[in-house]
């Protein structure tokens, strides 16, 4: 038997708070509608935080890696491989519950009150296996197949369905311009750009775009059309889901997540279990937003870390932390989602 | 009594070959090609382009 005092989690909220507030200090894009551009972008942030939204002072460890793959020089990024496998497995899905702007945002989505709220249901489990198939398809393989006549390949991830990009950055990016063009409006073929200001010479062609127009003052204008659309209707459906279910994004989409996910039940950073004084009395179950069973499997793919489980045991039985300060439960976590989840 | 054996402490291996990749990538200059995409706004990547 052990003496135990019960653990709190407390102040995970603030601690998100401050992280996506931190990660996002540049406030003089928000004000100019610029990103930054210091050497600080040569990190990656932990969590999912696109590069391209103006406050941001790291790159998207997600698009980044698109961006490796997608490049002419590299098929691979062992950067981006060693960055992810070094926060892996040493926090998991730590990040998602404390670091991740994102995750912070769909919970205070979830707080909104709404009398429907949905997080069992029939094709929940097997819609956790698509941020999988997300993070093979779309991150890895078509950005490094799918190559155009340069050999550059698409971030296919961010392209078609990061609603994250389209919330912290083409949002911004696009209010902040204050002359978007109408959804639907005929984008010039060739490569993107910001739009061209009236009176100004035409220059050569920006292949990804530049925060400014070199030696204007001016916001560039951006273009919204088809892709915009798509992009706002993914957003907006997130946005919508994730006041009826327990971040939808996280659980379903989110290849950061997966990748975490598959690192967690290793992970330094641990929910632990004393099994002499759990009482079975089954509030960690019932605690559990995500769905899994803190009782009999703890370090599994799809915990986020949020605490809740530890929270809400009675005797102090659960208990999470670095390390295996009261041995855990290791191998149950490396079970697929479908042994994991409840319903 | 707890509800587990030890385990091997995975993590440690994991990490240091985490550590080994990132000195290798950025050995062969992938943190800048990071940079230079991260310091351009993507419109492609948003969907504004």
């Amino acid at each position: 038997m052990v003496n135990a005092s019960k653990q709190r989690i407390r102040g995970r909220g603030l601690i998100q708070l401050l992280f996506a507030a931190l990660t996002n200090s540049f406030v003089t894009g928000f004000a100019a509608g610029k990103i930054y551009q210091g050497d600080l972008k040569r990190l990656c942030h932990p969590g999912l935080n696109c590069y391209s939204c103006p406050g941001a002072v790291l790159s998207c460890p997600i698009g980044a890696l698109q961006a490796v793959i997608g490049s002419r020089a590299f098929n691979l990024s062992l950067y981006l491989m060693g960055f992810l496998l070094l926060v892996g497995a040493t926090l998991g899905r730590f990040v998602c519950g404390f670091l991740c702007p994102f995750g912070m945002i769909q919970e205070w989505l979830y707080k909104i009150p709404f009398p429907w709220k949905r997080n069992r249901f029939r094709a929940d489990t097997a819609l956790r296996y698509l941020k999988y198939v997300m993070l093979v398809v779309l991150v890895i393989a078509l950005p490094m197949l799918l190559v155009n006549d340069a050999g550059a390949g698409s971030p296919t991830f961010c392209k078609y369905v990061c609603p994250a990009g389209t919330l912290e950055g083409a949002v911004p990016l696009v209010l902040l311009s204050g002359a978007a063009k109408a959804p639907g409006d005929a984008l010039p073929a060739g490569p993107l750009q910001p739009q061209a200001l009236p009176g100004l010479p035409a220059g050569p062609p920006l292949l990804q775009g530049a925060a400014v127009l070199p030696g204007l003052e001016a916001q560039p204008v951006y273009q919204t059309g088809a892709l915009f659309t798509w992009k706002m209707a993914v957003m907006a459906l997130v946005i919508l889901l994730s006041v009826v279910n327990y971040r939808p994004f996280c659980k379903y989409l989110c290849p950061l997540g997966a990748i975490y996910g598959l690192l967690n039940p290793v992970a330094l950073y641990r929910l632990r279990m004393e099994e002499s004084l759990c009482i079975h009395c089954g509030r960690c179950r019932k605690a559990c937003l995500m769905c899994l069973d803190p009782e009999h499997r703890q370090n599994q793919p799809e915990c986020v870390r949020c605490g809740d489980c530890v929270n809400a045991c009675p005797t102090g039985a659960l208990t999470m932390g670095f390390g295996d300060k009261r041995r855990t439960d290791e191998t149950a976590g490396a079970a697929s989602p479908a042994r994991q989840t409840r319903g | 009594m707890s509800n587990a054996g030890r385990r091997p402490r995975l993590w440690i291996p994991l990490s240091l070959a985490g550590i080994l990749l990132i000195a290798l990538g950025a050995a062969r200059g992938e943190v800048d090609t990071v940079f230079r995409k991260a310091i351009m706004i993507c419109l492609e990547c948003i969907g504004i382009g």
